[in-house]
């Protein structure tokens, strides 16, 4: 208990209504308020955040890299599903 | 039937290197690749944290407010910074505190740069120019290194960094065309930083034995001469500029090479100073390691109450 | 007496002295993301007061800007509470300093938005986003530190009981204000004691400390009646101006 590290908190801004939350790194907490307040001293000091989120680090669940194949293989072979399968033609703009 | 497994691994590995997909972290990876990141990723958050003392000790006798204010927001970048690149060490499975104590103890190092003291108000304007400049020139390239969360750490850096350095170069600025005593206190601080910033990219090739791997595997984009000539062509031209003298007689443009010729390192000094023997190091070690035994009360108590309070809200819920 | 500018100078000066000594903290924090909080309380204070001392120079009319009054200023003309001059002592006292101020600068602040004034009116806007976030910082740091540890606890009530006797110049009061009160121009603070009062005691019990039952008042500083900690403050703050005087940095 004594020389105890504080947990270890991911955090996520979302920088701009509209935006979604962006994962922006790392840091160490006590607790929740902790990891916001810090959050916002370490992430937002341009004011870059409108909305801080954080978790604990041990409560992310993430895939397995060697499984990306199996995970993604699906769409990645359904080429229609990617607007770049369409012809647009000449002269549309923003699409 | 594992060797061919590890084989197989590293080709795939640095096939993703040589074409420019990034690593990440639980992504495979050789264990000196690891083990390399992690020394240099931590060397550099170090370096961050221990910059934030030569400067941090001139805010409470900056001249005037608005210095004040504009040293107090490097300082904290620095602070920031040197999180960034904690957080990046971590992905790899360096503990923080860990590689803290190892710079308490002396087995991790840090820039040399910083166990040099700063002496008057210009050495502001000398850090900023010359210190962050070459860690400019350092950092750039890094933002194309090949692990993700390092990468990603040094573009936040690149972005607050340019501030850094355009604010000592203003001081120097204003100090060169002030008074004759504030154009010879910068004068005087360009004297002590030069040789110490120049120092900052390391030994020479011939005598830098990680470089060739680093640079296979993206961690390194440039050699140590290779900055090193890069920071002397672009930083001669600023001190022209504002009327300052490079304290270097064998200093000379060089028409066939496109750059100058400059003096002798005093390499002697520069070893001298990695180990231990500059002008500040055991001070700035003590510093760094007396904040973290008067901290440990503060630690400690966050933890309890954070402990009690999770017994609380369980007590309540049951 | 201009009033305005006696008030202004009051205002500047506990943001300068505090935020000063805030700053001393840089490198020596008890944990890097500590490090960076307190440079920000450090950077907003500095802020604040170079809004408010640069709006006395022009309510003085006499040139001076910020800087002057900032760094040229003798010693018994600086205006600030005696409790911004305290020393830092340890990261929990410093917590303490600051929850007591950040508890009468949000308050403050909140009623201060509605002067008569439109420029101290939009000082105390800006302030106040930053008071409030003062305020959540401070007040959880003197809970986690009152409720942790026998170790923080008593470091805690120690802190409470050397700094207590200082709060109540917080609603000190004098013939200064009268005038800026009765045009509206600042709000009187002896209203703003009460929910002071609430405020912190709050807080308090949360952090499970006890409030000193002695009620002795240490005031002086708003009548320029110093520590013998301001002199060296300004000694280290005022040491370039004074060393190479009437020079552009």
């Amino acid at each position: 208990m004594a020389n105890k590290e504080w947990p270890l908190y991911e955090v996520f801004i979302r920088s701009k209504q509209g935006l979604s939350h962006k994962h922006v790194g790392s840091l160490r907490a006590a607790d929740e308020q902790m990891a916001i307040d810090n959050a916002r001293d370490v992430y937002t000091r341009r004011s870059e955040g409108i909305s801080i989120w954080v978790v604990e680090s041990n409560s992310v669940f993430a895939s397995d890299p060697n499984d990306a194949d199996s995970l993604y293989e699906p769409s990645n072979s359904k080429v229609y599903r990617h607007p770049t399968f369409y012809d647009v033609p000449d002269g549309i703009e923003h699409m | 039937m594992k060797e061919h497994n590890i084989e197989v691994l590293e080709r795939d590995f640095q096939a993703k290197i040589d074409n420019d997909i990034k690593i990440e972290p639980k992504d495979w990876m050789p264990d000196e690749y690891r083990q390399t990141l992690i020394r240099q990723i931590s060397q550099h958050a170090h370096s961050e944290v221990v910059g934030m003392l030569p400067e941090g000790n001139w805010i409470t006798r900056a001249p005037n407010l608005r210095r004040k204010a504009v040293l107090l927001a490097k300082v904290q970048d620095e602070a920031g910074h040197g999180l960034y690149l904690y957080s990046a060490a971590e992905t790899l499975g360096a503990d923080r505190e860990q590689t803290i104590d190892d710079l308490h103890s002396g087995k991790a190092k840090y820039s040399s740069i910083f166990n040099y003291p700063t002496l008057s108000w210009a050495d502001m304007g000398a850090v900023g120019w010359l210190v962050d400049g070459a860690a400019i020139m350092n950092q750039v390239p890094l933002c194309r290194c090949s692990y993700g969360p390092y990468a990603r750490a040094m573009v936040r850096v690149c972005k607050e960094e340019s501030f850094h350095q355009r604010q000592g170069f203003e001081i120097m600025t204003t100090l060169a065309q002030g008074t004759a005593e504030q154009k010879a206190m910068a004068q005087d601080a360009l004297n002590r930083f030069w040789w110490p910033a120049l120092m900052m990219f390391g030994p020479p090739d011939e005598d830098s034995k990680h470089t060739k791997q680093s640079m296979d595997w993206k961690i390194k984009r440039h050699t140590n001469d290779e900055l090193r000539q890069m920071m002397v062509d672009i930083t001669v031209p600023q001190a022209e500029l504002i009327g300052l003298t490079i304290p270097d007689p064998d200093l000379k443009w060089n028409e066939e090479k496109g750059g100058y010729d400059f003096g002798e390192i005093n390499w002697d000094e520069f070893w001298q100073v990695v180990k231990g023997n500059g002008p500040c190091n055991k001070d700035r070690i003590e510093t760094r390691r007396k904040a973290k035994e008067n901290g440990a009360w503060v630690r400690e108590a966050a933890n309890a109450f954070a402990e009690k309070r999770k017994l609380r809200n369980t007590k309540k819920a049951s | 007496m201009n009033a305005l500018f006696e008030y202004l100078l009051r205002l500047g000066d506990d943001s300068l002295i505090l935020g000063h000594r805030l700053s001393e903290w840089c490198g020596h924090g008890p944990i890097l993301e500590e490090d960076i909080a307190m440079t920000n309380l450090s950077l907003d204070l500095i802020g604040q007061a170079t809004s408010f001392l640069k709006y006395a120079g022009e309510v003085e009319g006499k040139s001076r800007n910020e800087d002057d009054l900032a760094f040229l200023r003798f010693e018994r003309e600086y205006k600030n509470l005696l409790l911004v001059e305290r020393p830092n002592q340890n990261f929990g006292a410093t917590m303490m300093r600051q929850f007591l101020f950040d508890a009468y600068r949000k308050l403050f602040f909140e009623r201060l938005v509605h002067s008569t004034d439109s420029q101290l009116s939009a000082i105390a806007a800006k302030s106040l986003k930053e008071t409030k976030y003062h305020l959540k910082h401070s007040s959880e740091w003197v809970i986690r530190l009152g409720d942790g540890t026998e170790e923080s606890h008593q470091k805690m009530q120690s802190a409470l009981d050397d700094l207590w006797k200082y709060s109540a110049e917080l609603f000190y009061q004098d013939d200064v204000d009268e005038d800026l009160i009765e045009n509206g121009i600042i709000p009187a603070v002896d209203a703003i004691k009460g929910e002071w009062d609430v405020l912190v005691r709050n807080v308090l019990e949360q952090a499970t400390l006890i409030i000193p039952s002695n009620n002795w008042e240490q005031v002086g500083g708003r009548k320029g009646i110093h520590s013998e900690h301001l002199g060296y403050i300004l000694a280290e703050l005022q040491y370039m101006q004074r060393a190479y005087p009437g020079m552009k940095w």
